[in-house]
């Protein structure tokens, strides 16, 4: 079977693969983001109380390993009645996971927000949640972009572990394929270059777009 | 009431109103470090007072502490006749709550020596940011407010422009703009001229003139522009290890300092020129 006939016959599946990959891509994406900007700011809070459960969060979901925690979600928390749908549990552990490493992004992000930023914005007499989100973010929006690239990459490679509790993204299909055919080189192969098409041509252009449309609104475009 | 009964009456109603702004006994320091040691200062409403002194003598602090951008260690503020970071409770002061320093800080304008602008907004919604979000102006009053201003300090034409597309002296009089937009009663500029390169410091300087002739405003002014502190201000006061060394008219102080330090220092900031 030459590889043109190998896609003829499979690429139906691999699009459909590839296309819930690219859905629990967006799913964990958004849910990582709100998480990050949470616990982000919740370790920088006053409270030490809040500033506590955002260390704990980050630090087991940085500090343990991926595909524990999709187990966890998916085979564990049922017996304390808490039960996903494999989709769900899929995106919810990718984007459980990343949201940690991001929170440390957002911190950092914030964290280097000049000094007088916030002196300027407690002189003009703001509240704490108007010198944060009118001031301080979108400041630090634009220095975190570039390692979010790098994180939302990630993300997107993490997705494959998902083929583990059967949610048939691009992973799964490809399993799937070569467990019947047995064509090891043309399934991986392609999923490889598909998850490269989708991490560079993609993702990459997605984010260098997303910053160029913050320096403009910093008026440094 | 007659005025021969009013002369002998112990609160005096004239000529000695109540301070617009009062340190009184303030201390702060860093640890071991003394940075402003019980310190004693008063400020008449409308009056224009310029600190001088060497670096590390506490000058920034004094406006710092009014911003209530730091905490005071010992001693009182007291701002329009209330305490800035105390509230009476009964019959003593408590630290101030955060309901208490808002509505105290609204009554305090500030500009920096690196005007902090903020960077992603225009001159214009830089001086609407305050007045709409803080204050509840329509933008529309804002706006109307924002244009006045940027048109007295010059800015006009620039108003939709970034800081990043402005010089150091046109950032800050669109600080300076930003600040009066709150509609402040005491403005404070910390060194505002002392990160300009020396050809723009006038533009920035004639703003500040302009204020202190157009304005009511009480002001208080750090700068090492001996020139434009002596031509400005109705009092000067030599700040050295945390305390007022001497102060006095410009005239006084510039003309015939009386102690040592007040003449080592002059002597050695006219040298610099």
């Amino acid at each position: 079977m030459s590889y043109f006939e190998f896609l003829g016959q499979y690429g139906d599946r691999i699009l459909s693969g590839t296309l819930v990959t690219v859905v629990l891509t967006v799913l964990a994406a958004l849910l990582a983001i709100v998480i990050a900007l949470a616990a982000g700011m919740m370790r920088m809070a006053p409270n030490p109380l809040v500033r506590g459960v955002a260390t704990v969060y980050i630090e087991i979901f940085r500090g343990t390993s991926l595909l524990v925690q999709l187990y966890w979600i998916f085979f564990v928390l049922p017996l304390f009645g808490i039960t996903f749908e494999k989709f769900t549990a899929g995106f919810v552990a990718v984007g459980m996971n990343l949201g940690a490493y991001g929170a440390e992004l957002v911190r950092g992000a914030i964290l280097s927000v000049p000094r007088g930023q916030w002196e300027a914005a407690l002189a003009l007499n703001m509240s704490p949640a108007k010198r944060m989100w009118r001031v301080i973010l979108p400041q630090a929006v634009l220095i975190m972009l570039p390692p979010w690239g790098n994180l939302l990459i990630e993300l997107l490679k993490g997705t494959a572990l998902v083929a583990l509790i059967a949610v048939a993204d691009l992973m799964f299909q490809v399993k799937q394929i070569n467990g019947t055919t047995f064509l090891s080189a043309e399934s991986f192969g392609t999923a490889l270059i598909i998850y490269y098409i989708l991490a560079r041509f993609m993702l990459t252009p997605f984010m260098r777009w997303v910053e160029r449309i913050m320096q403009r609104k910093l008026g440094r475009a | 009431m007659n005025a021969q009964y009013l002369s002998g009456f112990p609160l005096k109603l004239e000529g000695d109103p109540v301070p617009m702004v009062s340190f009184k006994k303030v201390t702060k320091s860093y640890g071991s470090l003394v940075v402003l040691d019980s310190l004693d200062l008063d400020i008449a409403e409308g009056e224009m007072v310029t600190i001088i002194g060497p670096s590390g003598s506490g000058k920034t602090t004094v406006l710092r502490m009014l911003m209530t951008l730091e905490t005071i260690n010992g001693g009182v503020i007291y701002v329009d006749g209330e305490p800035l970071t105390h509230m009476p409770s009964g019959n003593e002061l408590v630290p101030a709550n955060n309901r208490h320093l808002r509505r105290m800080r609204s009554k305090i304008g500030m500009c920096f020596q690196h005007f902090n602008l903020f960077p992603h907004m225009t001159a214009l919604e830089n001086c609407m940011e305050g007045p709409v979000h803080v204050l509840g102006l329509s933008k529309k009053e804002a706006r109307e407010r924002a244009e006045e201003l940027l048109a007295m300090v010059g800015m006009a034409d620039k108003r939709d422009q970034h800081p990043s597309r402005l010089s150091g002296g046109q950032q800050q009089r669109v600080a300076i703009a930003r600040a009066m937009a709150m509609r402040p009663k005491v403005m404070l500029f910390d060194e505002v001229t002392s990160a300009l390169d020396p050809e723009v410091i006038g533009e920035v300087t004639n703003v500040i003139r302009k204020l202190v002739a157009e304005h009511h405003l009480t002001m208080l002014m750090v700068t090492h522009q001996m020139g434009f502190a002596k031509d400005i201000s109705d009092r000067v006061c030599f700040f050295y290890g945390g305390r007022i060394e001497e102060q006095g008219t410009p005239e006084e102080l510039f003309g015939n300092p009386k102690r040592e330090r007040t003449q080592q220092f002059l002597s050695a900031v006219k040298e610099a020129i």
